[in-house]
């Protein structure tokens, strides 16, 4: 038996960290549902649901929903095609300038937003290109690409590339062989690239702020919410509900693939 | 004719894998392609079935220039070393997967597919996973997957090679069976010299890139024409006139087989003296080493029944017979 004082310790320090991960959204929740209009006053005034109804009436905020959800949709869509293409063009095949290509396409990733978005609004600007749906669509699917590359290399390097040269072997051609070999092997890292991918267009803000027009997706929605103090609970009841709804394929793909 | 190999060379940059191989398999042979690792037989194994091109040079199958076929074009299957089984289907699609591809109707390919695992003892596992199965059971799926295409030439890549001793064994015997059962030319690679000489009707020897000598396995054996063959396969005394100057002459090199030495006798009409000065037991058979005054050493292979325990460090005579030593191609360096 190790000593208990030592278990308590790292029990309590756990606990201490959990909080402070989880502290801020239990205040979201907790004002979700205060009587007080105005500001974060403490302790509540009252129980109330009114700021559901309030925010079920505004129309903008399920514009700003449905704006996100779909450029989450569309750029994961881009995303799952190019990046797994990618990935099976560069996981084995050999070429000069491989190295230099896999770094262009990781890069994305690794550079600040502000330095994507500030690139991508120069080169839309000097296109000509109005900014809006398919500008913000672009943006996130650079970073989104990453994802899915990331997700579906990792899968091939641990699939012995001899299940491909078997499949090639007992008279599969190319097509067919990716049809009924690769794909089915890749299914979980594509989905999991996927929702991920989904997940970080779906908050993306800051090179939204750079690429979009005058529609607003959520994040952006949120974050000019914050200029307007009386709408704060209404922020609140958002927030909340989108952090409903963005656990839910978190808690899918968990379900989907502890058993493996 | 199975399998034409013309001049062929496959070279990955500065490294010659394949280097100016010409192989003729016989229709319904089991041959060998012998070696250590990195001399080129699994290359070689890897071109026949089409996953590599030759850099130059031109391979036939059944007759036909097959040398830039894509794989699924050629009519040959391959066991893969790892045995490279779907993992994401059941032991049957796996069996059934080439029937499938190319289009046989889901009820031919059903009787097919159980005829093929049956005929590997293996029709009560149809509907599980590899990863359920032991390596002896994965191999046979293996082999089932392809032999259910009716190929005319089984490509194996050491199929046996991740399998313990006794099973290998086991397998060795069954693979010969299944071989002469059906009547289709068998390729295969290994680099377990016994295993070759056990099973095959001609084996090819390999050494960096190339062969070395391209035999059945009594003539490998008791007649290497290269230093090589004579050490790779069993154990060889490669005697020439740097170890015994008075009896050798000029360039001459020869294999002598320890068994082909006799221990205290004169009946051979070489004799040598020398002594005892290790004594290698190996369970059916013993080495004994012999240090010659000139402190070279010898290998003999006494006969089983030989009684060794008197033998450490005392004098000893050895002789052979002349013809039994075999004149190797090389010259001594």
């Amino acid at each position: 038996m190790h000593s208990d004082k030592s278990s308590w310790l790292i029990k309590g320090l756990a606990l201490a960290g959990i909080c402070f991960l989880y502290f801020p959204i239990l205040i979201i929740l907790i004002y979700a549902f205060n009587t007080e209009e105005s500001a974060f006053s403490f302790p509540p005034k009252g129980f109330t649901v009114e700021w559901f109804f309030k925010a079920a009436e505004r129309d903008d905020i399920f514009q700003a929903i449905g704006f996100s959800l779909q450029i989450a949709a569309i750029s994961t869509l881009i995303a799952l095609l190019l990046g797994s293409l990618a990935a099976l063009a560069l996981y084995r095949n050999n070429f000069p300038g491989k190295n230099v290509f896999t770094l262009i396409l990781i890069l994305p990733i690794a550079l600040p937003g502000i330095v994507t978005g500030l690139s991508l609004l120069s080169t839309f600007k000097s296109a000509g290109i109005t900014p809006g749906m398919a500008t913000i669509t672009i943006g996130h699917a650079t970073f989104c690409v990453v994802i899915v590359y990331n997700n579906v290399v990792a899968r091939l390097r641990r699939i012995s590339f001899n299940i491909v040269e078997a499949s090639y072997d007992l008279g599969a051609t190319a097509l067919q062989t990716f049809w009924h070999v690769i794909l089915p092997n890749l299914g979980a890292s594509l989905f999991a690239g996927g929702l991920l991918a989904f997940a970080l267009s779906f908050d993306e803000l800051i090179v939204t702020i750079f690429t979009a027009g005058h529609e607003p997706t959520l994040p952006l929605w949120l974050l000019n919410q914050l200029s307007r103090p009386r709408d704060v609970p209404i922020t609140n009841v958002v927030a909340l509900l989108v952090m409903l709804l963005t656990m839910l394929p978190v808690l899918l793909s968990y379900w989907l693939t502890k058993d493996r | 004719m199975s399998v034409i190999f013309e001049n062929v060379k496959r070279h990955f940059g500065d490294v010659k894998a394949v280097d100016d191989v010409s192989i003729t398999v016989k229709e319904g042979e089991f041959f060998s392609m012998l070696g250590p690792s990195g001399s080129g037989k699994t290359t070689c194994l890897r071109l026949m079935a089409g996953f590599e091109q030759p850099t130059s040079g031109t391979i036939y199958i059944n007759g036909e220039d097959a040398t830039w076929l894509p794989p699924f074009k050629r009519n040959v299957n391959t066991v893969f070393q790892d045995y490279a089984l779907f993992p994401h289907m059941t032991i049957e699609d796996n069996v059934g997967y080439g029937l499938m591809v190319k289009g046989v109707r889901r009820k031919d390919r059903a009787i097919r597919v159980k005829d093929a695992l049956k005929l590997v003892d293996l029709a009560h596992v149809a509907n599980r996973r590899p990863n359920q199965l032991s390596g002896g059971q994965q191999q046979r799926v293996a082999l089932a997957r392809a032999l259910v295409n009716q190929p005319k030439v089984l490509l194996l890549d050491e199929p046996l090679g991740a399998l313990d001793l006794k099973l290998r064994e086991q397998m060795q015997g069954e693979l010969k069976a299944l071989q002469k059962q059906l009547g289709i030319t068998f390729v295969f690679v290994t680099h377990d010299q016994g295993e070759a000489l056990s099973m095959s009707d001609r084996i090819a020897v390999f050494n960096q890139g190339r062969i070395e000598q391209v035999s059945t396995p009594e003539t490998l054996y008791e007649s290497p024409k290269t230093r090589f063959v004579a050490d790779f396969m069993g154990t060889a005394n490669i005697i020439d006139n740097t170890l015994l100057p008075d009896l050798i002459d000029g360039p001459q090199v020869f294999a002598l087989r320890p068994e082909k030495i006799r221990l205290n006798s004169d009946q051979g009409d070489m004799t040598l003296q020398g002594q005892v000065s290790e004594i290698f037991y190996q369970g059916a058979v013993t080495k004994i080493e012999i240090r010659l005054p000139n402190h070279r050493t010898v290998l003999v292979q006494p006969p089983y029944a030989f009684d060794r325990s008197s033998l450490g460090g005392q004098p000893v005579s050895i002789s052979w017979d002349r013809a039994d030593m075999v004149r190797l191609e090389e010259p001594a360096t």
